[in-house]
């Protein structure tokens, strides 16, 4: 061999004496694995099963950015045989949180359990993020987005002008592209205007014979963008027989500050939501943004105080309106809609959440509406939260891929049933001036009950 | 930021995106789905063209480094161990279907291909045909890699492995030439392309390969028939081959392995079981029901508690899932494990898994069971905890003495998973000094310098 090698050595090889492997488990205060339970990373037996369901490692074919690898990373810095690295830590910012690995992984590796804590860590030890103030993240990200009122307000010139039809002009002269950064990149994915509709009362009473009791969630974004599918819901739920209370005191679910490394924010949110919704009035709380959902469900594992069981009793009321109804046994409408469908998979509903065939089965009722398999229906669209105004060309990639698979089953419309979802694919198919209609599954279910036709 | 020589070059001709070798990202390639060893590459390159391939050979020739392919990183067998001083190149990038063929019955894919994508491809073209071979690992592996490794799978029991599926290769060779062998089968020459499949990169590297595809069965039933006991089940394989029936698949189940298949998908098997096989039939639908009464027959004769057929096509999928995943599903019960891939004739099937679990008890190693139990191809799965060397050793020894049973049985060491380095200190076993010779003999002639994928399949 003619070259110097700083890696030519085998190593941790169990049982041999120069093995490193005692270095087992070495996470003392300061290292960002410290908050993870060492057994979370023992799950995984680096089998390469989840690899081909990443959506990054799809795109990039680098282990260093898919789950098996990003878990190697996570331990080998858990273990203290690695420090983190900037191209390290890279690899671990690409992840989008997807959990389409936790989907795929037979060992049941709670990758979300790995991934965020650790990324909420290295967030908040870093002082570079103190030092240098981040206008974005703290306006924007924490001050405005988890805020529906606010939000709504700020919106409301951008919806005069489109509106005005001034929007579209701005558009097309470029003037948007003028807008720095984040804040720019957030233009397009604003959704053409619709009537949302006055805010939803705080009592909606079952429709027929009384089946449940449920309180609803509202939410930020989704309030502020998609409130005609709050109307939706709520009356798909009347239509099932359920008595609908939205508790006015509730507020955002707190994932923007929890992933925008603000764990205090998030916890501050889920502990008003706590006092909001009153557990024992109500048989579920119903969620119809899969992101929300996946994050209210996991309220009892992230923090560790006093109030952890009690978030951990609200986690288990929350459910997706999906999955509930499906539970509840699921009243079909009767409204005829001759369209062609093809649903799309939200990450936080199917993989974090595990609800895939619920949404499926209740579109397949409508009557007069053809089903088409989305291929790689349960790959990321590059939505991921607010993933898609950090990590931008991935973001991209993986939203015209996603057109792609849609327009490769010449479905009129796409269903998705979740806010991030819903903005990322109607900003891909204006983007890419394709025609179809993206829409949430709640609002077709709507549209059949009230037999009104597209 | 300066390169050595080695990666400059390496960037110079794939473009710096197409190279890693900054040492923290090169440790997530230190080992594959066997994890008992462990080494990093000096450095990860990713070609997108057999040109690229073939320049990276070069480039290592001339450096004096190795290079070890690697695709979906699925070997259980450490196919995929960086050797020392050696490049490891990643064929993901080159994972294009370049053609599919339906009036031929035939695709041409590159090596990163995934085995499943080209079903799902066929799939959504209503093609008819199949890719038959489907290692339980389908979903992740490349083509490349089955390719590599010789690949099976459950339905291997009819339809046989890879090397009946495949045509023709493309390949650079250990000098960096690009050579084909195949598509179009020329009776005057060696059969140098099947000489290329199972040779695990170590004659040359794949870079196009062209497949068979095999036309769907007009019919097919899945069955599960639960037994008290694993010797029962053993009893039935060796049964339902005797008769000469020829199922399409052919699978065993312990009790152990069971415990984590059904913390993983609920599927619904019996707590208490002691073995499941899974059983299925294919074919024309009138000669479906003579089979399926022959073998409900002999499970019922060998005291089977039930056998039931999935009634639907997902509960026949997730039947498989749960077959396919299993050993993934393992990480439920340990830490890590060791995985052997042992052939024994099938009459020996009852006498090989009485001994694992003898091996078992001596070594104090907990030892589960998956097998394709009709090809007589045994998979035990040894448990240990990775932060306990001396229970690593005990794994390691008992491992050992599987293999051979294994041969005492009149079996091989490997079926379907590659030699590796995991099975290299049993090659002199398996085969005589001049068998060992002559295989030396080929690798030289294919890669005089030794530059691919040195030190595994062929024992120094
Ligand atoms: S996360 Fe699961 S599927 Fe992926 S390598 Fe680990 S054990 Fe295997
Ligand atoms: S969460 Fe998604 S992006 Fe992250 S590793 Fe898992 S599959 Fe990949």
């Amino acid at each position: 061999m003619t070259i110097e090698s700083r890696n030519n050595v085998e190593t941790n090889r169990p049982g041999s004496a120069e093995n490193g492997w005692p270095a087992f488990a070495r996470v003392g205060p300061g290292n960002p694995a410290a908050g993870i339970s060492y057994e979370l990373f023992l799950r995984c037996v680096h089998c390469g099963l989840c690899t081909s369901s990443c959506p990054t490692f799809t795109e990039l074919g680098d282990e260093n950015d898919g789950p098996r690898g990003r878990i190697q990373l996570m331990r080998m810095v858990a273990d203290g045989r690695a420090e983190l690295t900037e191209r390290m830590r890279d690899h671990l910012e690409l992840c989008l949180d997807c959990r389409a690995c936790v989907t795929a992984c037979p060992s049941g590796v709670e990758y979300g359990r790995l991934i965020e804590p650790f990324r909420l860590a290295v967030k908040q030890a870093d002082t570079r993020l103190e030092e240098r103030y981040d206008w974005f993240r703290e306006i924007v990200l924490l001050r405005l987005f988890p805020y529906a009122d606010r939000l709504r307000l700020v919106l409301l010139p951008v919806r005069i002008m489109q509106r005005l039809g001034l929007f579209d002009v701005a558009e097309c002269l470029g003037l948007f592209k003028l807008i720095p950064g984040r804040l720019g990149r957030m233009v397009p994915l604003l959704p053409p205007p619709v009537r949302g509709g006055p805010r939803l009362p705080k009592f909606l009473p079952a429709v027929g014979r009384k089946r449940a009791r449920v309180a609803f969630f509202t939410g930020c974004v989704a309030d502020a963008m998609f409130r005609q599918t709050h109307w939706a819901t709520v009356r798909v739920l009347q239509q099932n027989g359920c008595d609908v209370f939205v508790p006015p005191e509730q507020c955002c679910c707190g994932a923007i500050h929890y992933h925008a490394g603000d764990g205090r924010g998030a916890r501050k949110m889920a502990d008003q939501n706590l006092v909001a919704f009153e557990l024992d009035r109500y048989d579920a709380i119903i969620v119809n943004h899969g992101g929300c959902g996946a994050m209210m469900k996991e309220y009892g594992l992230h923090w560790q105080d006093g109030l952890q069981p009690h978030r951990a009793k609200f986690a288990e009321k929350v459910k997706d309106v999906h999955e509930f109804l499906d539970e509840l046994g699921f009243v079909p409408p009767g409204g005829r809609i001759e369209a062609t469908v093809t649903y799309h998979d939200s990450c936080h509903l199917a993989h974090a959440q595990g609800v895939a065939d619920a949404p499926r089965r209740m579109i397949a009722k409508i009557p007069g509406l053809e089903i088409r398999d989305l291929p790689e229906s349960g790959i990321c669209c590059g939505s991921a939260g607010t993933y898609n105004l950090f990590e931008a060309e991935m973001a991209d990639r993986l939203a015209d891929r996603k057109l792609q698979n849609i327009l490769s089953t010449g479905a009129e419309i796409v269903l998705a049933a979740n806010a991030g979802c819903l903005l990322q694919i109607l900003a891909e198919v204006r983007k890419q001036k394709a025609s179809v209609r993206v829409m949430h599954t709640m609002d077709l279910l709507d549209l059949s009950y009230r037999n009104v036709s597209l | 930021m300066t390169f050595p020589p080695l990666i400059q070059e390496l960037r110079r001709a794939l473009g710096g995106e197409n190279v890693i070798s900054a040492p923290s990202e090169l440790a997530v390639y230190d080992c594959d789905a066997f994890t008992a060893r462990r080494r990093r590459p000096e450095a990860v390159v990713f070609p997108r063209s057999g040109r690229d391939v073939a320049e990276t050979v070069r480039i290592a020739l001339r450096h004096g480094v190795s290079i070890v392919p690697r695709g979906a990183g699925t070997s259980l067998a450490g196919g995929c161990l960086p050797g020392e001083c050696s490049l490891l190149m990643m064929l993901s990038r080159m994972n294009r279907i370049l053609e599919i063929n339906l009036r031929d019955r035939t695709a041409v894919v590159e090596p990163g291909v995934l085995n499943l994508q080209l079903t799902t491809a066929l799939g959504r073209e209503k093609a008819g045909c199949h890719f038959a071979p489907d290692p339980s690992s389908q979903g992740a592996s490349t083509i490349g890699g089955n390719v590599a490794t010789n690949a099976g799978g459950p339905h291997t029991l009819k339809y046989g492995v890879t090397v009946n599926h495949v045509l023709g290769v493309e390949a650079v060779l250990g000098d960096g030439r690009i050579v084909q062998f195949g598509p179009v089968e020329d009776p005057a020459a060696f059969d140098l392309s099947g000489l290329m499949i199972g040779s695990e990169g170590t004659l040359g590297i794949v870079t196009k390969v062209w497949v068979r595809l095999t036309p769907d069965p007009q019919d097919h039933r899945a069955f599960r028939a639960i037994f008290d006991s694993l010797e029962d089940a053993s009893n039935t394989v060796t049964q339902i081959i005797a008769a000469g029936i020829v199922p399409a698949a052919l699978e065993l189940m312990d009790q152990g392995i069971l415990g984590a298949v059904e913390a993983a998908f609920a599927f619904g098997f019996p707590a208490d079981a002691g073995a499941v096989l899974v059983i299925e039939i294919d074919g024309l639908t009138v000669g479906l029901d003579p089979q399926e009464e022959q073998i409900v027959a002999l499970c019922k004769k060998n005291h089977a508690r039930e056998v039931l057929q999935a009634s639907t096509e997902r509960e026949r999928e997730l039947l498989w899932k749960c077959r396919k995943s299993a050993v993934g599903a393992t990480g439920r019960l340990s830490p890590s494990y060791i995985l052997e891939d042992g052939v024994v004739p099938r009459t020996q099937l009852p006498r090989i898994l009485g001994r694992i679990a003898e091996i078992g008890r001596k070594h104090q190693i907990r030892i589960v069971n998956v097998a394709h139990a009709g090809d007589g191809n045994v998979h035990p799965i040894l448990l240990y905890d990775e932060r306990d060397p001396e229970e690593f050793q005990r794994a390691m020894a008992a491992g050992r003495e599987v293999l051979d049973e294994c041969l005492a049985c009149g079996g091989s060491i490997t079926a379907e998973h590659g030699v590796g380095v995991q099975k290299l200190e049993f090659m002199p076993r398996q085969f005589t000094p001049a068998d060992l010779a002559a295989l030396r003999h080929v690798k030289t002639a294919f890669d005089p310098a030794g530059v691919l994928n040195p030190g595994k399949l062929i024992p120094s």
